[in-house]
């Protein structure tokens, strides 16, 4: 795992349970605002249907760096916080990084039993999808 | 129709209220937010609303079920609630996680509970006032009062035996069918079956509301909950769901807006059903029979 990720699990598991939502919240509010382009090409997002709220995602760039993009409202902090975990942890990574992330990431957060089931699928699907896309650009060779 | 003539059209028009009823009286009553996205609340709420966490506030954490009577007089002393104090209710995503608060806190026969008709969305489209100021509950007593597991809440033996009588399936169309999800990385991990209780009417939850996410008028709803299943009002109902949750919403419109006397809410659902040994199931449109 690359160290922005650990360093994201280290911020979590140490603290106690209930603390952990209180760090959520903290990450869905420095989510970064979507760059104006998307907002004029709607089209470069793709939906996570995993998840219960509107998120979109942009996945871009090359083999040595990889850039990430969210979208989701004010209204969804939960899906805010998870996207905002998952930019802290691979956004600027290579590919080979972003593929290196142990697809239970989600669960390594220790917040199994303060979100619901259903919500932590929802990230899952949002790493998956990230993942998918960074195979797009490892197939195109740059 | 107005909000306040289709609200004196139910059954119960008092559990009932309105966002303007609700700023002109929220200092004498207990408002509690209750979310499916549980930061929700941090983000803003009603002044001087108490949060309540559906997923770890409202069970016991060594057993499946519900909390104890004493964990519940624990729970209810730690959001300032007094055993005749009124609650309001509210939530997000039309209220679904506020009536599922509600059947809970009903389970213990708390009197006086209410819904903040149209929820969190109606209160923040209208402008009204939302803060981030944690309220701190005033210290009082709650009896310990034993979970009344009888009325309101069905067992999965007892719904076998309701079978044939009106059972009310308010998962969305594709659960019912038992149509199986492929969504690429999204394992089906719920239940080891797709399909439903036979003989049970397919009712989304979502039926029961119009766009501002108030309650439908009492007339519309009746044909949907009666007309179009040909199900007798003065029958006895059970209305379940995957977990439980979604059904309280189409139990409280059965039992306080339709008036349905007798309606229980099997909270088992089909993450139960679904996983039971030796039960009838049905898959596809029909609701299927059950030849006992």
């Amino acid at each position: 795992m690359n160290s922005n990720a650990q360093a994201v699990v280290d911020d979590f598991t140490f603290l106690e349970e209930r603390d952990r939502l209180q760090l959520l919240l903290e990450f869905s509010e420095q989510l970064p605002d979507l760059d104006a382009r998307f907002g004029e090409n709607p089209e470069l997002l793709e939906r996570v249907e995993e998840c219960q709220s509107p998120v979109f995602i942009a996945v871009e760039g090359n083999l040595e760096r990889v850039s990430l993009h969210f979208s989701a409202p004010q209204e969804a902090p939960t899906t805010r916080g998870f996207a905002s975990v998952l930019s802290s942890a691979l956004n600027g990574q290579s590919a080979q990084e972003i593929l290196d992330l142990p697809d239970d990431f989600p669960s390594m957060l220790g917040l199994d039993r303060l979100i619901s089931p259903l919500r932590v699928r929802g990230m899952r699907g949002m790493l998956s999808r990230i993942k998918r896309k960074t195979r797009e650009i490892v197939a195109q060779g740059n | 129709m107005s909000e306040t003539s289709r609200i004196s059209g139910y059954a119960h028009p008092d559990v009932l209220v309105t966002t303007e009823w609700l700023e002109q009286n929220s200092a004498s009553v207990k408002i509690v937010e209750c979310d499916e996205d549980v930061l929700l609340y941090e983000v803003g709420h009603i002044p001087g609303a108490v949060k309540l966490d559906w997923h770890t506030e409202l069970n016991d954490q060594d057993k499946r079920d519900y909390l104890t009577g004493a964990q519940f007089a624990e729970l209810m002393k730690a959001k300032g609630i007094d055993r005749n104090d009124t609650i309001v209710l509210y939530g997000d995503r039309s209220n679904w996680w506020a009536t599922y608060a509600f059947w809970v806190i009903k389970l213990f026969g708390h009197e006086d509970v209410r819904i903040l008709n149209g929820g969190r969305a109606k209160w923040i489209a209208e402008g009204r006032e939302i803060t981030k100021a944690v309220p701190a509950p005033t210290a009082v007593n709650y009896p310990v009062i034993e979970r009344d597991d009888k009325t309101i809440r069905a067992f999965r033996n007892e719904v076998l035996e309701h079978i044939g009588k009106p059972l009310v399936d308010v998962r969305s169309r594709p659960e019912y069918t038992g149509e199986r999800l492929h969504m690429p990385d999204y394992p089906n991990e719920g239940a080891s079956r797709g399909g439903h209780i036979p003989t049970s009417a397919s009712i989304p939850w979502s039926s029961a509301i119009l766009e501002d996410e108030t309650f439908k008028d009492v007339a519309d709803l009746k044909k949907i909950y009666f007309d179009t299943t040909g199900f007798d009002p003065s029958d006895d109902f059970i209305a379940y769901c995957r977990i439980g949750e979604r059904s309280s919403h189409s139990w409280f419109v059965l039992k306080y807006l339709l008036g349905v006397k007798n309606v229980r809410n099997y909270d088992g659902s089909w993450t139960e059903w679904g996983n039971l040994v030796g039960v009838p199931i049905a898959v596809g449109e029909e609701p299927g029979v059950f030849a006992r």
